[in-house]
Protein backbone atom coordinates (compact mmCIF):
# COMPACT_ATOMS: atom_id res chain seq x y z
CA UNK A 1 0.00 0.00 0.00
CA UNK A 2 1.14 3.50 -0.65
CA UNK A 3 1.15 5.83 2.30
CA UNK A 4 -1.95 7.31 2.30
CA UNK A 5 -3.62 4.04 1.31
CA UNK A 6 -2.09 3.28 4.94
CA UNK A 7 -3.26 6.33 6.29
CA UNK A 8 -6.98 5.72 5.00
CA UNK A 9 -7.35 1.79 5.78
CA UNK A 10 -7.39 3.07 9.73
CA UNK A 11 -10.88 2.99 10.53
CA UNK A 12 -13.02 5.78 11.74
CA UNK A 13 -10.11 7.89 11.27
CA UNK A 14 -9.11 11.19 8.65
CA UNK A 15 -5.44 11.73 8.72
CA UNK A 16 -5.09 15.73 8.15
CA UNK A 17 -3.35 15.61 5.51
CA UNK A 18 -1.34 18.62 3.77
CA UNK A 19 -4.17 18.12 0.69
CA UNK A 20 -7.25 18.00 3.50
CA UNK A 21 -5.50 21.35 4.63
CA UNK A 22 -5.20 22.69 1.32
CA UNK A 23 -9.50 21.66 0.69
CA UNK A 24 -10.39 22.67 4.37
CA UNK A 25 -8.14 25.92 4.97
CA UNK A 26 -11.37 28.38 4.64
CA UNK A 27 -13.07 26.02 6.75
CA UNK A 28 -10.54 26.01 9.35
CA UNK A 29 -9.85 29.70 9.32
CA UNK A 30 -13.32 30.56 9.82
CA UNK A 31 -12.93 28.20 13.06
CA UNK A 32 -9.75 30.09 14.30
CA UNK A 33 -11.77 33.53 14.12
CA UNK A 34 -13.62 32.50 16.75
CA UNK A 35 -10.55 32.76 19.02
CA UNK A 36 -12.08 36.06 18.99
CA UNK A 37 -15.10 36.85 21.56
CA UNK A 38 -16.60 39.67 19.34
CA UNK A 39 -16.37 37.36 16.43
CA UNK A 40 -18.46 34.78 18.70
CA UNK A 41 -20.42 37.33 19.11
CA UNK A 42 -21.07 37.76 15.80
CA UNK A 43 -21.52 34.27 14.50
CA UNK A 44 -24.03 33.44 17.53
CA UNK A 45 -26.18 36.03 16.31
CA UNK A 46 -26.28 34.79 12.85
CA UNK A 47 -24.37 32.40 11.83
CA UNK A 48 -25.43 32.16 8.44
CA UNK A 49 -24.68 36.35 7.88
CA UNK A 50 -21.10 34.99 9.33
CA UNK A 51 -20.39 32.01 7.62
CA UNK A 52 -21.31 34.17 4.34
CA UNK A 53 -17.96 36.16 4.90
CA UNK A 54 -15.74 33.17 4.24
CA UNK A 55 -14.96 31.89 1.28
CA UNK A 56 -16.07 28.36 2.27
CA UNK A 57 -18.17 26.03 0.20
CA UNK A 58 -21.56 25.60 0.20
CA UNK A 59 -21.32 22.11 2.41
CA UNK A 60 -18.89 22.99 4.81
CA UNK A 61 -21.12 26.20 5.53
CA UNK A 62 -24.11 23.52 6.01
CA UNK A 63 -22.07 20.91 8.44
CA UNK A 64 -21.14 24.13 10.39
CA UNK A 65 -24.83 24.79 10.69
CA UNK A 66 -25.74 21.19 11.33
CA UNK A 67 -23.05 20.74 14.17
CA UNK A 68 -21.86 17.93 11.61
CA UNK A 69 -18.41 17.06 13.10
CA UNK A 70 -17.63 14.21 10.97
CA UNK A 71 -18.65 15.87 7.76
CA UNK A 72 -16.66 18.31 8.68
CA UNK A 73 -13.53 16.18 8.77
CA UNK A 74 -14.46 14.91 5.86
CA UNK A 75 -14.39 18.24 4.18
CA UNK A 76 -11.15 19.23 5.30
CA UNK A 77 -12.05 20.43 8.97
CA UNK A 78 -9.68 20.13 11.56
CA UNK A 79 -10.44 18.55 15.01
CA UNK A 80 -8.72 21.82 16.84
CA UNK A 81 -9.71 24.10 14.36
CA UNK A 82 -13.36 22.29 15.14
CA UNK A 83 -12.93 22.70 18.27
CA UNK A 84 -13.49 26.51 18.47
CA UNK A 85 -17.05 26.00 16.93
CA UNK A 86 -17.89 23.43 19.78
CA UNK A 87 -16.31 25.41 22.22
CA UNK A 88 -18.15 28.92 21.17
CA UNK A 89 -21.30 26.68 21.72
CA UNK A 90 -19.96 25.83 25.29
CA UNK A 91 -19.52 22.06 24.92
CA UNK A 92 -16.95 19.95 25.78
CA UNK A 93 -14.89 18.09 24.02
CA UNK A 94 -15.80 14.82 25.77
CA UNK A 95 -19.62 16.03 24.26
CA UNK A 96 -18.51 16.27 20.73
CA UNK A 97 -16.41 13.40 20.82
CA UNK A 98 -19.26 11.08 21.89
CA UNK A 99 -21.62 12.90 18.88
CA UNK A 100 -18.78 11.53 16.42
CA UNK A 101 -19.05 8.56 17.70
CA UNK A 102 -22.65 7.83 17.32
CA UNK A 103 -23.07 6.90 21.10
CA UNK A 104 -24.87 9.25 23.59
CA UNK A 105 -23.08 11.60 25.79
CA UNK A 106 -23.56 8.79 28.81
CA UNK A 107 -22.77 6.10 27.36
CA UNK A 108 -19.82 7.47 25.69
CA UNK A 109 -18.36 8.73 29.09
CA UNK A 110 -19.13 5.14 30.55
CA UNK A 111 -17.23 3.83 27.93
CA UNK A 112 -14.19 5.86 28.65
CA UNK A 113 -14.38 5.21 32.79
CA UNK A 114 -13.95 1.63 31.86
CA UNK A 115 -10.57 2.26 30.04
CA UNK A 116 -11.96 3.45 26.84
CA UNK A 117 -12.27 1.91 23.44
CA UNK A 118 -9.92 -0.67 22.60
CA UNK A 119 -7.74 -0.99 19.45
CA UNK A 120 -9.15 -4.39 18.66
CA UNK A 121 -10.24 -4.66 15.61
CA UNK A 122 -9.66 -1.20 14.74
CA UNK A 123 -6.62 -1.13 13.29
CA UNK A 124 -6.63 -1.64 9.91
CA UNK A 125 -10.03 -2.00 7.47
CA UNK A 126 -8.36 -4.49 5.48
CA UNK A 127 -6.68 -7.15 8.21
CA UNK A 128 -9.63 -6.34 10.15
CA UNK A 129 -6.90 -6.14 13.08
CA UNK B 1 27.46 26.17 32.15
CA UNK B 2 23.57 25.46 32.42
CA UNK B 3 22.72 22.30 33.36
CA UNK B 4 20.11 19.45 33.14
CA UNK B 5 19.18 18.36 35.99
CA UNK B 6 15.93 16.34 35.10
CA UNK B 7 12.80 15.20 32.78
CA UNK B 8 9.26 15.17 33.41
CA UNK B 9 6.91 14.23 30.91
CA UNK B 10 3.10 14.85 31.32
CA UNK B 11 -0.29 14.91 29.03
CA UNK B 12 -1.90 18.21 28.83
CA UNK B 13 -5.63 17.15 28.22
CA UNK B 14 -7.56 21.17 28.46
CA UNK B 15 -10.17 19.64 30.35
CA UNK B 16 -7.81 19.11 33.22
CA UNK B 17 -7.14 23.23 33.18
CA UNK B 18 -10.55 23.78 33.04
CA UNK B 19 -11.18 21.36 36.43
CA UNK B 20 -8.62 22.95 37.96
CA UNK B 21 -9.80 26.52 37.32
CA UNK B 22 -12.90 25.65 38.58
CA UNK B 23 -11.92 24.08 41.49
CA UNK B 24 -12.78 20.36 40.51
CA UNK B 25 -9.87 18.67 41.79
CA UNK B 26 -10.92 17.27 44.70
CA UNK B 27 -14.34 15.62 43.31
CA UNK B 28 -14.55 12.06 42.50
CA UNK B 29 -13.84 12.35 38.69
CA UNK B 30 -10.47 14.42 38.66
CA UNK B 31 -9.17 13.33 42.49
CA UNK B 32 -7.38 10.46 40.68
CA UNK B 33 -5.32 12.85 38.31
CA UNK B 34 -4.24 15.41 41.01
CA UNK B 35 -3.40 13.02 42.91
CA UNK B 36 -0.94 11.76 40.59
CA UNK B 37 0.95 14.65 40.83
CA UNK B 38 1.36 15.52 44.47
CA UNK B 39 4.71 14.13 44.80
CA UNK B 40 5.55 15.72 41.98
CA UNK B 41 4.36 18.95 43.14
CA UNK B 42 6.94 18.48 46.21
CA UNK B 43 9.69 17.34 44.46
CA UNK B 44 9.53 20.92 42.29
CA UNK B 45 9.19 22.58 44.87
CA UNK B 46 12.72 21.57 46.43
CA UNK B 47 14.39 21.32 43.29
CA UNK B 48 13.57 24.77 42.01
CA UNK B 49 14.57 24.75 38.50
CA UNK B 50 15.51 27.88 36.95
CA UNK B 51 14.15 27.26 33.47
CA UNK B 52 11.68 24.76 32.15
CA UNK B 53 12.64 24.22 28.07
CA UNK B 54 8.96 23.11 27.76
CA UNK B 55 8.34 21.01 24.91
CA UNK B 56 4.66 21.03 24.02
CA UNK B 57 2.15 21.65 20.70
CA UNK B 58 0.13 24.46 19.79
CA UNK B 59 -3.52 23.57 19.13
CA UNK B 60 -4.49 26.18 16.40
CA UNK B 61 -4.23 29.19 18.84
CA UNK B 62 -0.65 30.69 18.16
CA UNK B 63 -0.73 29.02 14.55
CA UNK B 64 -3.18 28.44 11.85
CA UNK B 65 -3.15 27.19 9.21
CA UNK B 66 -1.65 29.79 7.41
CA UNK B 67 2.10 28.76 8.45
CA UNK B 68 3.31 25.89 9.95
CA UNK B 69 6.20 25.23 11.52
CA UNK B 70 7.72 21.94 12.55
CA UNK B 71 9.69 23.46 15.28
CA UNK B 72 9.26 26.88 16.99
CA UNK B 73 11.51 28.30 19.79
CA UNK B 74 9.40 31.67 22.22
CA UNK B 75 12.25 33.98 22.54
CA UNK B 76 9.96 36.29 23.78
CA UNK B 77 9.77 38.22 27.26
CA UNK B 78 6.33 36.76 27.77
CA UNK B 79 3.86 34.65 26.79
CA UNK B 80 0.20 35.95 26.72
CA UNK B 81 -2.19 33.41 27.38
CA UNK B 82 -4.37 32.20 24.47
CA UNK B 83 -8.16 32.62 24.06
CA UNK B 84 -9.30 29.10 22.70
CA UNK B 85 -12.51 29.79 22.38
CA UNK B 86 -14.08 30.18 25.85
CA UNK B 87 -12.03 32.74 26.87
CA UNK B 88 -7.89 32.34 28.71
CA UNK B 89 -7.30 30.38 31.09
CA UNK B 90 -7.23 32.38 34.61
CA UNK B 91 -3.50 31.20 34.88
CA UNK B 92 -0.36 33.79 34.83
CA UNK B 93 1.35 34.88 31.91
CA UNK B 94 4.12 32.79 30.92
CA UNK B 95 7.71 34.23 31.48
CA UNK B 96 10.28 33.71 28.90
CA UNK B 97 13.95 33.62 29.35
CA UNK B 98 14.64 35.35 25.95
CA UNK B 99 18.83 35.04 26.50
CA UNK B 100 18.76 31.47 26.76
CA UNK B 101 16.03 30.90 24.22
CA UNK B 102 18.09 33.27 22.13
CA UNK B 103 21.13 31.06 22.32
CA UNK B 104 19.31 28.10 21.82
CA UNK B 105 17.70 29.29 18.72
CA UNK B 106 21.14 29.95 17.00
CA UNK B 107 22.60 26.25 18.40
CA UNK B 108 20.30 24.51 16.88
CA UNK B 109 20.42 25.77 13.81
CA UNK B 110 23.52 25.71 13.09
CA UNK B 111 23.29 21.86 14.80
CA UNK B 112 21.40 22.13 11.42
CA UNK B 113 17.47 22.18 13.08
CA UNK B 114 16.38 24.54 11.33
CA UNK B 115 13.87 26.40 14.18
CA UNK B 116 10.90 28.83 13.67
CA UNK B 117 11.54 32.15 15.92
CA UNK B 118 9.21 33.47 17.61
CA UNK B 119 9.29 36.81 19.38
CA UNK B 120 5.82 37.29 19.84
CA UNK B 121 3.76 34.33 20.36
CA UNK B 122 0.21 33.08 22.73
CA UNK B 123 0.39 29.73 24.54
CA UNK B 124 -2.21 27.98 24.73
CA UNK B 125 -3.41 24.63 26.90
CA UNK B 126 -0.48 23.14 25.33
CA UNK B 127 1.93 24.70 27.60
CA UNK B 128 -0.24 25.93 30.78
CA UNK B 129 -1.71 22.73 31.35
CA UNK B 130 1.40 20.88 32.65
CA UNK B 131 2.25 24.31 34.57
CA UNK B 132 -0.53 24.29 36.77
CA UNK B 133 -0.34 20.18 37.28
CA UNK B 134 3.31 20.59 38.60
CA UNK B 135 3.14 23.71 40.23
CA UNK B 136 -0.86 24.45 41.11
CA UNK B 137 -2.87 27.66 41.62
CA UNK B 138 -0.04 29.96 41.66
CA UNK B 139 0.02 34.23 41.48
CA UNK B 140 2.81 34.06 39.03
CA UNK B 141 4.69 31.10 37.49
CA UNK B 142 7.76 30.11 39.89
CA UNK B 143 9.92 29.65 36.92
CA UNK B 144 10.90 30.92 33.52
CA UNK B 145 9.92 29.13 30.29
CA UNK B 146 11.04 28.55 27.04
CA UNK B 147 8.32 26.86 24.99
CA UNK B 148 9.17 24.85 22.30
CA UNK B 149 6.22 24.34 19.97
CA UNK B 150 6.36 21.13 17.95
CA UNK B 151 3.76 20.49 14.75
CA UNK B 152 1.24 17.59 15.63
CA UNK B 153 -1.99 19.31 14.02
CA UNK B 154 -0.98 19.00 10.23
CA UNK B 155 0.11 15.62 9.36
CA UNK B 156 2.75 14.71 9.16
CA UNK B 157 4.86 15.59 12.85
CA UNK B 158 8.40 14.88 12.88
CA UNK B 159 9.44 11.63 13.15
CA UNK B 160 10.22 10.30 16.99
CA UNK B 161 14.08 9.77 15.70
CA UNK B 162 13.88 13.55 14.34
CA UNK B 163 11.90 13.98 17.64
CA UNK B 164 14.91 12.29 19.85
CA UNK B 165 17.72 13.75 17.72
CA UNK B 166 16.33 17.52 18.31
CA UNK B 167 16.43 16.58 21.83
CA UNK B 168 20.18 15.39 21.56
CA UNK B 169 21.46 18.95 19.90
CA UNK B 170 19.10 20.45 22.37
CA UNK B 171 21.42 18.98 25.10
CA UNK B 172 24.17 20.73 23.44
CA UNK B 173 22.50 23.76 23.13
CA UNK B 174 21.60 23.94 26.94
CA UNK B 175 25.60 22.75 27.90
CA UNK B 176 27.06 25.59 25.86
CA UNK B 177 24.93 28.18 27.22
CA UNK B 178 27.38 30.17 30.08
CA UNK B 179 25.48 30.93 32.60
CA UNK B 180 24.73 28.25 35.42
CA UNK B 181 21.11 27.26 35.36
CA UNK B 182 19.26 24.45 36.45
CA UNK B 183 17.43 23.47 33.45
CA UNK B 184 14.69 21.18 33.13
CA UNK B 185 13.19 19.52 29.99
CA UNK B 186 9.51 19.23 29.73
CA UNK B 187 7.88 16.66 26.68
CA UNK B 188 4.09 17.14 26.86
CA UNK B 189 1.30 15.37 25.03
CA UNK B 190 -0.09 12.01 24.92
CA UNK B 191 -0.59 9.64 25.90
CA UNK B 192 -3.18 7.66 23.85
CA UNK B 193 -6.04 9.01 22.66
CA UNK B 194 -8.57 9.72 19.39
CA UNK B 195 -10.38 12.76 19.76
CA UNK B 196 -12.06 12.38 15.94
CA UNK B 197 -14.25 10.49 13.68
CA UNK B 198 -16.33 7.60 14.61
CA UNK B 199 -12.58 5.85 16.24
CA UNK B 200 -12.71 8.31 19.41
CA UNK B 201 -12.35 7.51 22.97
CA UNK B 202 -9.32 5.10 21.70
CA UNK B 203 -7.15 3.80 24.96
CA UNK B 204 -4.68 1.27 24.47
CA UNK B 205 -3.08 0.89 28.20
CA UNK B 206 -0.67 -2.21 27.03
CA UNK B 207 0.88 0.48 24.63
CA UNK B 208 0.69 3.26 26.90
CA UNK B 209 2.46 1.19 29.54
CA UNK B 210 5.68 -0.12 27.59
CA UNK B 211 6.01 3.36 26.39
CA UNK B 212 6.58 4.71 29.90
CA UNK B 213 8.64 1.36 30.89
CA UNK B 214 10.83 2.13 27.69
CA UNK B 215 11.16 5.49 27.77
CA UNK B 216 13.93 5.18 30.99
CA UNK B 217 14.60 1.06 30.31
CA UNK B 218 14.86 1.30 26.30
CA UNK B 219 14.53 4.42 24.08
CA UNK B 220 16.29 3.52 21.17
CA UNK B 221 12.88 1.11 20.82
CA UNK B 222 10.65 4.13 21.27
CA UNK B 223 12.93 6.22 18.74
CA UNK B 224 11.59 3.98 15.68
CA UNK B 225 8.02 3.82 16.24
CA UNK B 226 6.78 4.56 12.57
CA UNK B 227 3.55 7.71 12.65
CA UNK B 228 1.84 5.14 11.15
CA UNK B 229 2.27 2.66 14.42
CA UNK B 230 1.08 5.29 16.63
CA UNK B 231 -1.83 6.09 14.65
CA UNK B 232 -3.17 2.73 14.49
CA UNK B 233 -2.05 1.52 18.22
CA UNK B 234 -2.29 4.82 20.21
CA UNK B 235 -4.97 6.71 18.32
CA UNK B 236 -4.96 10.09 15.99
CA UNK B 237 -4.13 12.64 18.88
CA UNK B 238 -1.45 9.75 19.97
CA UNK B 239 0.92 10.57 18.05
CA UNK B 240 2.18 13.78 19.99
CA UNK B 241 4.04 10.92 22.18
CA UNK B 242 6.71 12.03 19.79
CA UNK B 243 6.86 15.05 21.82
CA UNK B 244 8.29 12.74 25.11
CA UNK B 245 11.35 11.97 23.13
CA UNK B 246 12.79 15.49 22.75
CA UNK B 247 12.53 15.54 26.09
CA UNK B 248 14.21 11.62 26.34
CA UNK B 249 16.74 12.88 23.78
CA UNK B 250 18.06 15.94 25.98
CA UNK B 251 19.11 13.63 29.01
CA UNK B 252 21.84 11.89 30.24
CA UNK B 253 21.44 8.00 28.55
CA UNK B 254 20.92 6.85 32.00
CA UNK B 255 18.55 8.55 34.21
CA UNK B 256 17.01 7.88 37.49
CA UNK B 257 13.02 7.33 37.46
CA UNK B 258 11.68 9.34 40.31
CA UNK B 259 8.18 9.12 39.56
CA UNK B 260 5.31 7.36 37.42
CA UNK B 261 1.59 7.88 37.14
CA UNK B 262 -1.04 6.53 34.76
CA UNK B 263 -4.74 6.86 34.70
CA UNK B 264 -7.87 6.06 32.58
CA UNK B 265 -9.35 8.43 31.67
CA UNK B 266 -9.38 12.28 31.85
CA UNK B 267 -12.11 13.10 29.35
CA UNK B 268 -11.03 11.18 26.42
CA UNK B 269 -7.24 10.61 27.40
CA UNK B 270 -4.80 8.48 28.46
CA UNK B 271 -2.93 10.45 31.35
CA UNK B 272 1.14 9.99 31.39
CA UNK B 273 3.58 11.37 33.92
CA UNK B 274 7.31 10.30 34.85
CA UNK B 275 9.99 12.03 36.09
CA UNK B 276 13.29 11.26 35.26
CA UNK B 277 16.43 12.48 37.24
CA UNK B 278 19.30 12.95 34.34
CA UNK B 279 22.21 12.95 36.38
CA UNK B 280 25.59 13.82 35.77
CA UNK B 281 25.43 17.34 34.87
CA UNK B 282 27.63 18.47 38.09
CA UNK B 283 26.85 20.49 41.42
CA UNK B 284 25.68 23.94 40.99
CA UNK B 285 29.08 26.18 40.19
Amino acid sequence: MSENEELDDIPGTTVFTAQRSHEGFALNQFCMSLKSAPNRERFKRDERAYLEEWPMSEAQKQAVLDRDYNRMITLGGNIYFIAKIFATDGQSFQTAAAAMTGMSVEDYAAMMLHGGRSPKGLRSKKSGD
Amino acid sequence: MARITAGVTTSHVPAIGAALDRGEEKSDYWSPVFEGYEWSKKWIAEEQPDVVVLIYNDHASAFSLEMIPTFAIGCADEFAIADEGFGPRPVPKVIGHPELACHLAQSLILDEFDMTIMNQMEVDHGLTVPLSLMFGRVEAWPVRVVPLAVNVVQYPPPTGERCFKLGQALRRAIHSFDEDLNVQVWGTGGMSHQLQGPRAGLINQPFDHAFLENMNGDPDALRSITHLEYLREAGSEGIELVMWLVMRGALNPRCIELHRFYHVPASNTAVGHLILESPGDGERQ
